[in-house]
């Protein structure tokens, strides 16, 4: 079996700042991680693979600096890296970045063998759209089995895979044919810890480089800033209220009681609507 | 959604682009809406939704337009008549029995079909499991640009969509537009429009479409279905008054005082997103950017510092009120009330004071 | 247990072990790198001055790619009493040179870039690998490491330790003493994040300049100590130490200290508007010559901090850092070409090379200098900073009163603050200690 996982490297968005002026991100000292999400994909490619055998190739589409993600990866016990990395990738949208990584995993099937399962995270922190991964199922035709909780079985030799999706007021369970393409839902599981053999296999392995061309990406007019049919027009720093909050300042009166008065002050009709609540109660 | 949306694009890049919308695109006209619903309800998510492309109708002088799919029968039936009470000019309607439970590929290929028809120039759909997972195949295909996750949906002077969505965690928005691909698509979050109201109307024009699809054509299948029947679940989106603790609170112990305050209120209470990862609240309680978005009117955070990606979360509530004994606590920037206190001391003499103060209420309740 | 025996293992991707891993590698030497952190430089404290005399001897050109934030081209002192400074400025145009000799460098980055150097010359770097303890045979000698990883024991010949003040692992093992309370210093350290024009306008600078002040007086509560703030690219970095045996006994918090020292009517101006982002705090050995613990023995050497090899008088510890580092790793590739076992009688030549270096010649002019500051803490960091400052502001008001009494009044303050003995033997052990 060969499952590969897409994982991209992202800013660690609780250390993101804004420029005051210019209202661009100052990445100084911004470290980078593996999308926080991405790691559940990997956790759940990695049991996978331990209990039915086979291999785990993780993809990511980034800078060469995206290769440091990629090594860490290989730590938790992933078999093989692949960075998709060429200039003419900058400024992809998610229709084109599903387009480049949908090529890579064709390639990755011609090279390594052709892919069982493709996991992606649910989303992104920094894109945050969950829609790479959709785009990557419609694009190789693979049944497309989004917000996966967890996967309940895999029957390799009837070519088949059962899992939990959440859908908004509960859980399916879904019965569908390999190959597929899984986007894995948070808080699942943890991920591993490699082991000392694992670590240092990682720190050795050579991450598999590939431009464009490489990929065998013949029309790089679907790449990129060029492949993108959104654009983004303006980018702007969330309006700060212009008003801090109103101080509660007990002075004598308890404490409770003060802030109470001060809460049903600012909305009188509230103090109705929670007796009705509270009724409820 | 631009990988780096941060960067200001330069002046000769995509961001100064001109609308040079081909020709073939130029038929796209009309808002649609697609009405999700899942087992037998409509997510109220589409309503706000109609909500929403009203004005961007309305703006554009076309008109607005739901698109339900669903198995033939009461459900979807309501669903259509429903639809027009929002506000609907029209409705397209793809009912067949395989559209029963939720799945990727006859809904996409429903939503894909009725669009290549009918031409919507501009096309929503909530940011929910089902809207997304629709909207990223449905795009996909039509090699459309789609713009998740929006707070903020406008038409400019020329008539485009301007969709505008957080980005990085919430720390910055951004303005997105499709400028020469049809149909515009966005998704957006529940809660974040404010829910219309409803106008009793009779049913008006409805178009219905074939699916051109059987069970047998369809890869996947759903064995079953576990619905959170859970009573513990939260209902924490559709709160009208949420109560939230946070690490100011010191222990799981202490939390017990938010459950008590919500009890007293008749609220949902909530946490920040460390109280998940330390397993004192369980997940669907978390609020914020990885968490709910919630919109009550009133929200009570206590020991709670306000991060951004908090913030994000409950910015939509009416009243926010904070508890912290830090008087810089960022979340004093958003709170229209806030009070320097140490939480664990106040919470209990206030559920006390609002039992007291509600109390008339209480008791007409156990005298009935 | 790993099959694979490296020649040495670094613990540590700080200064010193980045400096005597890069060192070893590049001579060909197997080396395995052990760093608990993230990636190397994620537990360091943020925002630090660099001298590249020392880097310049491990990483020639590291100018080219090495992420620098500003040269230093001005050095303030400021000597402060709660209202005021009285300010000593150095700036000069020299220091535009085409090498500078001073940078502000932002440590998560910079160590990133140090290790990748490390990493290029070939030694194996594991980050998130927290060594537990030293694996010794009976008599003592150390064969190697146990990490916190699975199947995480890893035998060398030599093993570098490079871990920083705190030294639990030497400590541990019995190789040598933790450092006593009155030898370190708990200093906190704030990031603050501002546009680099607004930053270059603050301070006067052009391109990227940078200005280093140095701070000493009633900020730290007449206790050892003092504050600085650095400026980076996009950044002030601020921060304050002081002994931890001086906290222990005033009950002040360090956090404290950096929050009055912030709001110094001084420092308001330079950080305001700003953002901050980082908060770390770290402990600085400053014990000096006569701290420093038995440097080698069978199968180990010590380097960096965590052989208190930190030049408090001069706020300098990387450089120290990075030079023993890069001695260690000559002497232990000496020792290696003449395939000679690493016993403690042969590693005694990274002692000897220390010697003779300016490390341990700097450590020795100042012994004294740590002892006289803690047993005089009060009048250095409280009495004589009030007083230069009163008599400073005696000297430019102008109010009327004639010269000759401001004068006499000063001299008068002085005195009855400290008796005359007193204050001409702080100045007689001040210039012994600094000689
Ligand atoms: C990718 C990502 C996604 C995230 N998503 C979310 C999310 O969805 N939701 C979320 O909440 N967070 C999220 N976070 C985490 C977020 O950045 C903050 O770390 C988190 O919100 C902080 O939680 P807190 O306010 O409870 O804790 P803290 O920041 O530790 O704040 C505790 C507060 O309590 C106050 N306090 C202390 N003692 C008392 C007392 N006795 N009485 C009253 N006040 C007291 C303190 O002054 C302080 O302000 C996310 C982070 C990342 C990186
Ligand atoms: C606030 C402050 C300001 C300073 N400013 C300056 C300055 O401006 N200029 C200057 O020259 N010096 C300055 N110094 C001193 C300088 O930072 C140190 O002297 C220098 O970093 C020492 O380097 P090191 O490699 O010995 O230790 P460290 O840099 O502390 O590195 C030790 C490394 O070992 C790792 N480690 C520890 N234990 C283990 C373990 N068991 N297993 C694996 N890894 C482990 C740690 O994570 C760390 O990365 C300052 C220090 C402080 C605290
Ligand atoms: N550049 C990329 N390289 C590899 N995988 C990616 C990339 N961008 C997105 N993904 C994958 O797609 C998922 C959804 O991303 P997004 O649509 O940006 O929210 C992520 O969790 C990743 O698994």
């Amino acid at each position: 079996m060969h499952i590969v996982v897409c994982i991209k490297q992202v800013p660690d968005s609780a250390q993101i700042r804004v420029h005051p002026v210019t209202n661009t991100i100052m990445r100084q000292g911004v470290p980078t991680i593996i999308n926080p999400y991405d790691l559940f994909a990997i956790e759940e490619a990695l049991r996978l693979r331990d209990k039915f055998g086979g291999e785990v190739t993780i993809l990511t589409m980034g800078p060469p600096m995206a290769s440091d993600s990629l090594r860490k990866a290989l730590t938790f016990g992933a078999d093989r890296a692949v960075l998709l990395t060429d200039r003419f990738f900058a400024g992809s949208d998610t229709l084109a970045t599903s387009f480049a990584l949908s090529s890579a995993i064709t390639k990755i099937g011609e090279v390594f063998g052709a892919a069982d399962i493709v996991f992606t995270g649910k989303q992104t922190i920094d894109g945050d759209t969950a829609q790479v991964g959709p785009g990557i199922a419609k694009r190789l035709g693979l049944t497309q089995l989004t917000y996966v909780a967890k996967v309940a079985d895999l029957d390799l030799a009837g070519r088949s895979i059962e899992v939990h999706r959440r859908a908004e007021g509960g859980v399916q369970v879904l019965k569908s044919p390999l190959p597929c393409l899984i986007t894995m839902l948070e808080g699942t599981n943890e991920i591993r810890r490699g082991s000392m053999m694992d670590a240092l296999r990682a720190a050795r392995a050579e991450v598999v480089t590939w431009s464009a061309k490489d990929a065998g990406i013949p029309d790089v007019t679907k790449c990129g800033l060029r492949g993108s049919p959104t654009v983004v027009k303006r980018v702007f720093a969330p309006t700060p209220r212009a008003e801090k909050a109103q101080f509660v300042d007990p002075a004598g009166e308890p404490p409770a009681d003060a802030l109470i008065n001060a809460i049903f002050k600012r909305a009188p009709k509230l103090e109705a609507e929670l007796a009705e609540l509270s009724r409820g109660y | 959604m631009a990988e780096n949306p941060a960067t200001p694009a330069p002046a000769n890049s995509r961001a100064a682009a001109k609308k040079d919308l081909p020709e073939h695109f130029k038929a796209y006209k009309h808002v649609w809406v697609f009405i999700e619903q899942e087992r037998g309800h409509v997510h109220p998510v589409s309503f706000e939704l109609m909500g929403a492309g009203r004005r961007l109708a309305d703006k554009l002088g076309v008109e607005l337009a739901g698109v339900v799919l669903g198995a033939p029968g009461e459900a979807t039936d309501h669903a259509v008549a429903e639809t027009f009470c929002y506000g609907a000019d029209l409705v397209y309607v793809v009912s067949d029995p395989v559209l029963e439970n939720y799945r990727n590929e006859p809904y996409s290929k429903a939503l894909t079909d009725v669009v290549n028809t009918y031409k919507p120039e501009i096309l929503l759909l909530g940011a929910t499991t089902l809207g997304r997972d629709l909207a990223g195949s449905v795009a996909t295909t039509l090699l459309t640009g789609l713009t998740a996750d929006c707070t903020e949906l406008e038409v400019d002077a020329d008539g485009s969509l301007a969709a505008t969505r957080p980005t990085f965690g919430g720390s910055l928005l951004c303005t997105i537009y499709t400028l020469n691909f049809r149909p515009q698509m966005a998704t957006v979050r529940p809660r974040v429009m404010p829910m219309p109201d409803r106008v009793e109307k009779p049913i008006g024009k409805i178009v219905t479409h074939p699916l051109g699809m059987v069970e047998d054509d369809i890869v996947t299948k759903v064995l079953s279905y576990i619905p959170d029947r859970d009573s513990a679940k939260s209902n924490l989106a559709f709160a009208d008054v949420v109560v939230a603790g946070g690490l100011g609170l010191g222990s799981p112990e202490n939390y017990q005082l938010i459950k008590q305050l919500a009890g007293v209120l008749g609220a949902e209470y909530g946490c920040s997103r460390p109280l998940v990862q330390k397993g004192w609240v369980s997940a669907d309680r978390q609020i914020g950017q990885t968490g709910k978005t919630i919109r009550p009117k009133l929200y009570i955070a206590a020991g709670i510092s306000g991060a951004i990606q908090h913030r994000v979360g409950v910015e939509g509530a009416d009243l926010i009120v904070a508890i912290n004994t830090d008087k810089n606590a960022p979340i004093f920037d958003f709170a229209h009330v806030g009070i320097v206190a140490d939480a664990i001391r106040l919470l209990p003499p206030l559920t006390e004071a609002f039992r007291k103060r509600l109390s008339p209420h209480i008791s007409d309740k156990l005298a009935s | 247990m790993i099959e694979e025996k490296f020649d040495a293992i670094v613990i540590g991707a700080g200064m010193a072990g980045n400096a005597a891993a890069l060192t070893m590698a590049k001579r060909g030497l197997k080396v395995l790198q052990l760093e608990r952190g993230e990636y190397p430089g994620s537990k360091n404290v943020q925002g630090a001055i660099l001298y590249a005399d020392m880097l310049e001897k491990i990483v020639p050109d590291f100018r080219e790619e090495a992420p620098l934030e500003r040269h230093i081209v001005e050095q303030r002192f400021w000597m402060m009493n709660d209202s005021s400074h009285v300010g000593l400025q150095y700036r000069s145009d020299d220091f535009n040179e085409e090498k500078p000799n001073r940078y502000t460098i932002v440590r998560a980055q910079f160590d990133k870039w140090f290790s990748k150097e490390v990493q290029k010359a070939g030694a194996v770097v594991l980050c998130e690998t927290t060594v537990i303890e030293l694996v010794q045979d009976p008599q003592g000698k150390v064969l190697g490491v146990r990490t916190d990883r699975k199947g995480g024991e890893v035998h060398a010949d030599v093993v570098v330790l490079a871990e920083g003040v705190n030294g639990l692992l030497g400590s541990r093992a019995g190789l040598r003493e933790r450092p006593a309370p009155e030898n370190v210093a708990l200093a906190v350290k704030e990031m603050h994040f501002l546009p680099r024009e607004t930053i270059e306008a603050r301070f006067n600078l052009n391109g990227d300049e940078g200005v280093v002040i140095e701070a000493a007086g009633t900020i730290s509560k007449g206790m050892t100590g003092v504050g600085f703030i650095y400026t980076n690219k996009e950044s002030i970095s601020i921060g304050l130490g002081c002994l931890v045996s001086d906290l222990k006994k005033s009950g002040q918090t360090p956090y404290g200290l950096l929050e009055a020292f912030k709001r110094h009517p001084s420092v308001v101006p330079l950080l305001e508007g700003s953002e901050v982002k980082e908060y770390a705090a770290h402990l600085i050995p400053e014990g000096g010559y006569n701290a420093i613990p038995q440097l080698y023995g069978d199968g180990w050497v010590v380097v960096g901090d965590a052989a208190q090899l930190n030049n408090a008088v001069h706020r300098e510890g990387s450089n120290l850092a990075m030079t023993s580092g890069r001695i260690a790793g000559e002497a232990i590739f000496q020792i290696k070409s003449r395939k000679d076992p690493f016993t403690a009688e042969n590693l005694k030549l990274y002692k000897k090379m220390l010697d003779d270096s300016f490390v341990i010649k700097d450590l020795k002019k100042y012994k004294d200098m740590p002892a006289l500051l803690h047993t005089s803490s009060k009048n250095f960091f409280l009495t004589y900073p009030e007083l230069i400052a009163k008599a400073m502001q005696t000297y430019v008001r102008v109010d009327g009163v004639p010269k000759i009494d401001k004068e006499k009044a000063t001299v008068k303050s002085f005195k009855s603050a400290r008796s005359l003995a007193g204050l001409v033997g702080d100045a007689f052990r001040f210039a012994r200690a600094w000689r």
